[in-house]
């Protein structure tokens, strides 16, 4: 199961975790933090492809909208169906219940170019 | 620009103190937020909330001509009795909008416009041009003068703790108030569709008043509730949904421009317009579908353009909803798409306000 421990992050503030060759995909606490009020997530489409550092998925808070990049390559083999009627668990649960989606990796060593928590954590406090 | 080149108001500390969030708004640095949008709109919908609006502008207006001049300036008929105020929108030439506004009568022969923050050097500038022949006095005080808005059904009975009897104030209504040991103004007033008033004091004073009304149990509140409240209640946001490009009557105002007054700056050009006809009108949408509407989106009818959306946001009340110039074909009640991140997704065009408000 993900955790925020056990997952890699992208500098973008996407986290990915890896079982296999599938990473399920999401933001980080800071990130819901700085978006706040989630209101609407339009999610990617299952099947479709995504490309790590590209626009796949936007997050609407009150304020604004935010892009959410896919931090690994593949395709889109499930999406978070709680999140259409509770998108506000993004919020709450930003690294257990209100991941985004999940993808079959095509370049799995993209997922270890991915910072881990403490490597994170430390460009948060630049 | 970082927020040490932002001008900053005498509420900044106290803000930041409160966990405000602060961000630049027109060269301003103030709250977008405090514990949350929601939660701050929720307050002022249901409670009290108060907002930091001292980045607003004062400009009186003093002499014999006082009222003459702002009858001159401004479109709508203003109030020549003490105490009373008028909201009205001041034009150029051409009629379309320099600044909407509130102007108070405080007593015979002396009034005070209350301007938005990013217009008062412009509407000051406007003010002295349009003097010439009135003997009137302009004076721009808008740096001296510092603003709290409390807002929502607990709001003036809240207040009245502070500034015993300001129940009795009417609605758009001013009373010259002496607080924390000043002399200042409360207004009733204000941009959130709910019950409220707004209390000026002079820059020193202000942060005391904060500080009591913390003490009363009324909620800080950013410009991102603000902004959730007043497109609830059908107000117009200057700079975004109306400017200089556009006339009362396009910015669906057409209630605050009194022909029937023997002249006004701008009156030529919207009589002529009123006789031609609109070609766009700022018109309201509730989205249909999931999204959220905001400035800039396209509005559809079919494959047919009709316009650009100039606000929108989601409203806790009603989800998304937005206001935006289209043809003045697109009549309340058609059906629209609105395109969001390349999705067009279905909408109505409503009559405002979507908050229906108490006051």
């Amino acid at each position: 199961m993900h955790t925020e421990e056990n997952s890699r992050f992208a500098k973008t503030h996407e986290w990915a975790h890896m079982e296999g060759d599938v990473a399920t995909v999401g933001i980080s606490n800071h990130a819901q933090e700085e978006i706040s009020d989630i209101v609407f997530v339009d999610l990617p489409k299952v099947g479709q492809q995504v490309t790590a550092g590209q626009n796949c998925c936007v997050i609407e808070s009150v304020k604004s909208a935010s892009e959410i990049y896919s931090p690994v390559s593949g395709e889109v083999i499930e999406v978070n169906e709680a999140l259409a009627g509770d998108p506000a668990l993004v919020n709450r649960e930003p690294h257990a219940g209100g991941w985004l989606f999940k993808v079959k990796m095509t370049a799995p060593a993209e997922y270890e170019n991915l910072m881990d928590l403490s490597a994170y954590k430390a460009t948060l406090n630049k | 620009m970082t927020h040490t080149d932002l001008k900053k108001t005498p509420l900044c500390a106290a803000c930041e103190a409160a966990g405000g969030k602060m961000v630049d708004f027109h060269g301003w640095l103030l709250p977008v937020q405090f514990e949350g949008i929601l939660a701050e709109h929720k307050a002022v919908r249901e409670a009290a909330g108060m907002f930091d609006v001292s980045h607003m502008g004062q400009i009186f207006i003093e002499g014999k001509d006082a009222w003459a001049f702002l009858q001159h300036i401004n479109c709508n008929n203003i109030k020549n009795e003490p105490g009373a105020g008028t909201y009205s929108h001041i034009l150029t030439e051409k009629g379309t909008i320099i600044d909407d506004a509130i102007s108070f009568c405080i007593m015979p022969e002396k009034f005070l416009t209350v301007v938005n923050a990013a217009c008062a050097d412009e509407d000051y500038a406007w003010f002295q041009k349009q003097a010439g022949s009135f003997d009137v006095t302009v004076r721009n005080e808008s740096a001296a003068w510092a603003m709290i808005a409390v807002q929502g059904p607990k709001a003036v009975e809240t207040v009245n703790n502070l500034i015993p009897g300001v129940q009795e104030l009417a609605r758009f209504h001013i009373r010259e108030i002496e607080l924390l040991g000043a002399k200042g103004y409360v207004t009733r007033t204000g941009y959130t569709g709910e019950d409220g008033v707004e209390i000026m004091l002079p820059n020193d004073k202000i942060a005391a008043l904060w500080d009591e009304l913390l003490k009363l149990g009324v909620k800080p509140c950013g410009l991102g509730a603000r902004d959730v409240l007043r497109l609830e209640a059908g107000y117009l946001l200057n700079g975004a949904d109306a400017d200089q490009t556009r006339t009362p009557y396009e910015a669906n105002c057409g209630w605050v421009v009194k022909l029937a007054k023997e002249n006004f700056v701008g009156k030529d050009a919207l009589a002529a317009q009123k006789a031609q006809g609109l070609k766009e009108k700022l018109t309201a949408f509730v989205l249909k579908g999931p999204g959220v509407p905001r400035a800039g989106c396209k509005v559809y009818a079919g494959a047919e353009e009709k316009g650009v959306l100039t606000s929108g946001t989601y409203s806790p009340l009603f989800k998304g909803i937005a206001v935006g110039y289209v043809t003045a074909d697109v009549a309340a009640g058609s059906e629209v798409e609105i395109e969001i991140h390349g999705r067009k997704v279905r909408a109505e065009a409503v009559k405002t306000p979507f908050y229906k408000n108490r006051v």
